[in-house]
């Protein structure tokens, strides 16, 4: 067994990242999509802290990871906002019936 | 194998076991709430990493923040008098081959790059630092962020009263 390096924080942000997208495609229900979305970004700050302790950048890495986590904050409260309309208007919020725009 | 390896491998299956249930409980409540155990877990590898201070936000903005956000979209979101709660999934099959596929190629490539890695020492405590660069390398980028953050708040609470 080696020791912990920065492969194996690599190796668990891309299942996290993985997972995320597998979520994505394949639940219907828009809060599920925002909740892989929010996996997604809990990889990308995975790397950009475990490159920031293993590339010798100082805190960039952490810095960025604080405003990725800021942003996630804001990201969240929008999209909830939209799903909250979304049901209003179709009374569903399930992405695969949401498809007015469609021929 | 030393103490920091089994932390790690403590929360790194934390963090994969329940991100795995996220996405597969037919629940979304507790789908909810295995989000919960995957952003400690995150919070745990953060704090190996020597980021506690990123952990401590970790977990007051994603945990007292964003999952609250998270479960009232759930709970506004669906009839709680005729218990629709569960969703459905669509095309498993194709996505989880596809989804392998990808996360193969993508351990291979790690696996493969000849990473140029210094283990710098972990610092005691980030939060000093991190505070004087917010203040003075990233103060535009901080006012930036708060500006943002009020659009957007202010932005939800009028897309939603609507």
């Amino acid at each position: 067994m080696t020791q912990i390096g920065l492969n194996h924080f690599l190796f668990v942000s891309v299942v996290l990242f993985c997972l995320g997208i597998f979520g994505i495609i394949t639940r219907k229900n828009a809060v599920m999509v925002l909740m892989g979305i929010e996996l997604i970004l809990n990889s990308a700050n995975i790397n950009f802290i475990a490159f920031a302790k293993y590339g010798n950048f100082g805190y960039q890495g952490q810095m960025m990871a604080l405003f990725v986590i800021i942003l996630a904050a804001a990201e969240a409260a929008i999209a909830l906002a939209i799903v909250l309309n979304i049901y209003k208007t179709f009374s569903t919020v399930n992405v695969d019936e949401i498809d007015t725009l469609k021929d | 194998m030393t103490i920091y390896d089994i932390i790690f491998y403590l929360f790194a299956a934390i963090t994969v076991v329940s991100a795995f249930f996220v996405v597969t409980t037919r629940n979304i409540v507790y789908s909810a709430y295995y989000l919960l155990f995957t952003f400690f877990g995150v919070a745990g590898i953060y704090v190996l990493l020597g980021a506690d201070f990123i952990a401590v936000v970790q977990l007051v903005v994603y945990v007292g923040g964003i999952l609250i956000l998270l479960l009232f979209g759930v709970m506004l979101t669906n009839r709680i008098t005729n218990v629709q709660i569960k969703t459905g999934t669509i095309k498993i099959v194709p996505a989880a081959v596809g989804v392998a596929l990808f996360a193969g190629i993508l351990s291979a490539a790690l696996l493969k790059t000849n990473w140029k890695t210094i283990n710098t020492e972990v610092p005691i405590s980030t939060a000093h630092t991190l505070g004087l660069l917010l203040m003075q390398q990233y103060a535009v980028v901080f006012e930036l962020l708060g500006i943002l953050l009020l659009i957007a708040l202010i932005g939800a609470a009028s897309m939603a009263r609507k």
